[in-house]
């Protein structure tokens, strides 16, 4: 094992200065999750538009440099996207982040890809993957209204 | 006492840590185990093994004997004055769910308050909150005060002509806090108010003598105790034991069982349906002389030191908050680290092979009052040395270096 996988200097960058923290007054979606045994919170806003486009996307929260260096690199990258796009980015980061070596969507760019592989170090530490993974599945909670606050400990 | 030696006993210490020696910090969490209660559960599985009280033949008497001798041992340990106020429960936890249950079924009716306050362990908060459902009744909070503390007048302060009950810590798991409990009690008792302490963190650290204290319910967890999980002990002053209804139903717990109606059996079978966790009770005892063989006082005294030393080097590191300064400490450190949050923490000292806590353990409602989502905790026990505590701190440099380059 190396911290230096785990805290890799995207991560450092993006967990002190997070990108899109915050709230915006015109959202028409979100969410909130949460981790009870550790106690991180995040809560993404969204507004999406009648293309079914993110046009914005914001979070607050806080939690640890893994999960808020998370919700900021997935705030970048699906600013923009639609609800087809946003999906297979999803699914493909959490495949990514369980079983598969990599990011396998063409829809983002190479530097992308990077910026979003430096996640990848929390593969080697199991208790970790939670913190990494809780804003994507917020995000999933709210682009499809579910009720209720995402739960880590109910998620598989 | 010579901590080299002592660290010997316990097998654990011979591993490694992604390959460095084990800094064990989580104490409070759970205690690693000496040789001696390891072996006595593979001895007890592997030579003595059978059931408790119910049959006749040679290894179930020597089985009932060993199990009893264990109770009795914790009824010195604690001083109670009878061994049938020992009740061996799944754990600590489930000891205050007996009370938390069998009391409010007894005695508690709407509008009735439960007093604890604002440090409790969810252990020793969520099994009253059933009571507000089923009972209709309210649970009022004593307030911490800024150093982590509670004082005799927050406690004061919340009793009311309806206050039924007060349950309380003996020993904070996040600030240290040693609470004044004797004077706590003095003052419930006083209200005719009987008390519950959750003795999680008091009972492995301090000297107890039940009948000077004259608490009506502790709840001890053997596994912060240098014993086996699955095991906790409730105290109980007889004459609750004999009032209160059985908790759970089932073998052992019965007198005469008739199509029309049951009798229940005499202390402490009432309360110990089933069977029981027969070898971590065993192998407790051992705990127990081990504890007794070195000398609660001698550890406690110890621990005492640790802790003022962890507490001075820490003050030292310009980074490091600690959270509690209490009058009386036990040997409990959380802390705070400028811009690393602390999972970041624990994933980093762990890496160095130390071991701590991080994230609310267990005390949400601490935390809300505290304005903190979580803290980092090294905890001690007898086992752990300034060396440790070094560590500690060295590998919280590293954090610091690791989030500021």
């Amino acid at each position: 094992m190396d911290l230096k996988d785990l805290y890799q200097e995207i991560i450092l960058d993006h967990g002190k200065n997070p990108r899109n923290l915050g709230k915006f007054e015109n959202f028409n979606k979100d969410a909130k999750g949460h981790n009870p045994l550790c106690g991180d919170k995040v809560h993404v806003y969204l507004k999406v538009d009648e293309n079914k486009k993110i046009s914005d996307i914001k979070f607050e929260g806080h939690g640890c440099a893994i999960s808020m260096a998370s919700a900021s690199i997935m705030t970048e990258l699906m600013k923009g996207k639609d609800q087809k796009e946003v999906n297979e980015l999803i699914e493909d980061f959490l495949k990514m982040i369980k079983d598969n070596p990599d990011l396998e969507s063409n829809l983002i760019s190479e530097d992308d890809k990077t910026k979003l592989m430096s996640l990848s170090g929390v593969k080697k530490y199991p208790m970790r993957v939670k913190c990494a993974t809780l804003p994507w599945h917020t995000l999933i909670s709210a682009m499809t209204n579910k009720p209720g606050e995402v739960n880590t400990e109910k998620e598989d | 006492m010579n901590i080299k030696d002592i660290k010997k006993e316990f097998p654990i210490f011979d591993n490694k840590v992604h390959n460095n020696d084990l800094v064990y910090l989580d104490s409070a969490n759970s205690s690693q185990k000496p040789k001696v209660v390891v072996d006595r559960i593979y001895d007890f599985y592997t030579k003595e093994f059978s059931n408790v009280g119910r049959s006749v033949h040679y290894l179930a008497v020597a089985a009932t004997n060993l199990y009893e001798n264990t109770r009795v041992l914790v009824q010195k340990y604690i001083n109670a004055k009878d061994p049938n106020e020992i009740v061996f429960t799944k754990g600590a936890t489930e000891a205050i769910n007996l009370v938390a249950n069998t009391f409010g079924q007894k005695y508690l009716k709407e509008g009735d308050e439960i007093l604890i306050t604002e440090l409790e362990h969810h252990s020793n908060y969520v099994p009253w909150h059933y009571l507000r459902k089923s009972k209709g009744v309210k649970i009022n909070f004593a307030d911490v005060d800024e150093n982590g503390d509670i004082s005799i007048e927050s406690i004061e302060k919340k009793i009311t002509p309806k206050t039924k009950i007060l349950a309380i810590t003996h020993l904070s798991n996040v600030t240290g806090a040693i609470l004044p409990i004797k004077e706590i009690i003095q003052l419930a008792h006083s209200k005719n108010i009987p008390v519950l302490v959750d003795g999680c963190q008091g009972a492995p650290h301090l000297k107890l003598d039940m009948q000077d204290l004259d608490c009506d319910f502790y709840a001890i967890s053997c596994h912060k105790m240098y014993g086996p999980t699955g095991l906790g002990v409730l105290y109980a002053k007889k004459k609750w034991l004999e009032e209160l209804p059985p908790y759970q139903g089932g073998g052992g717990m019965i007198g005469e069982v008739k199509k029309e109606g049951i009798t229940f059996g005499d202390l402490p079978n009432k309360y110990e349906a089933g069977t029981m966790a027969t070898a971590q009770v065993i192998a407790f005892g051992e705990s127990i002389n081990f504890i007794n063989k070195l000398g609660i006082e001698k550890i406690e005294e110890h621990e005492r030191e640790l802790t003022k030393y962890g507490e001075e080097i820490l003050r030292k590191n310009n980074s490091v908050k600690l959270i509690g300064s209490p009058k009386n400490k036990g040997s409990v450190l959380s802390f705070t680290l400028d811009g690393v949050h602390p999972h970041d923490i624990a994933t980093i000292l762990d890496e160095d092979g130390v071991a701590i806590r991080a994230g609310h353990h267990c005390c949400q409602i601490l935390h809300e009052k505290l304005g903190l989502a979580a803290t980092a905790r090294a905890s001690l026990g007898v086992y752990n040395t300034k060396d440790d505590l070094d560590q500690l701190n060295s590998s919280i440099n590293k954090c610091i270096k690791i989030f500021n380059s």
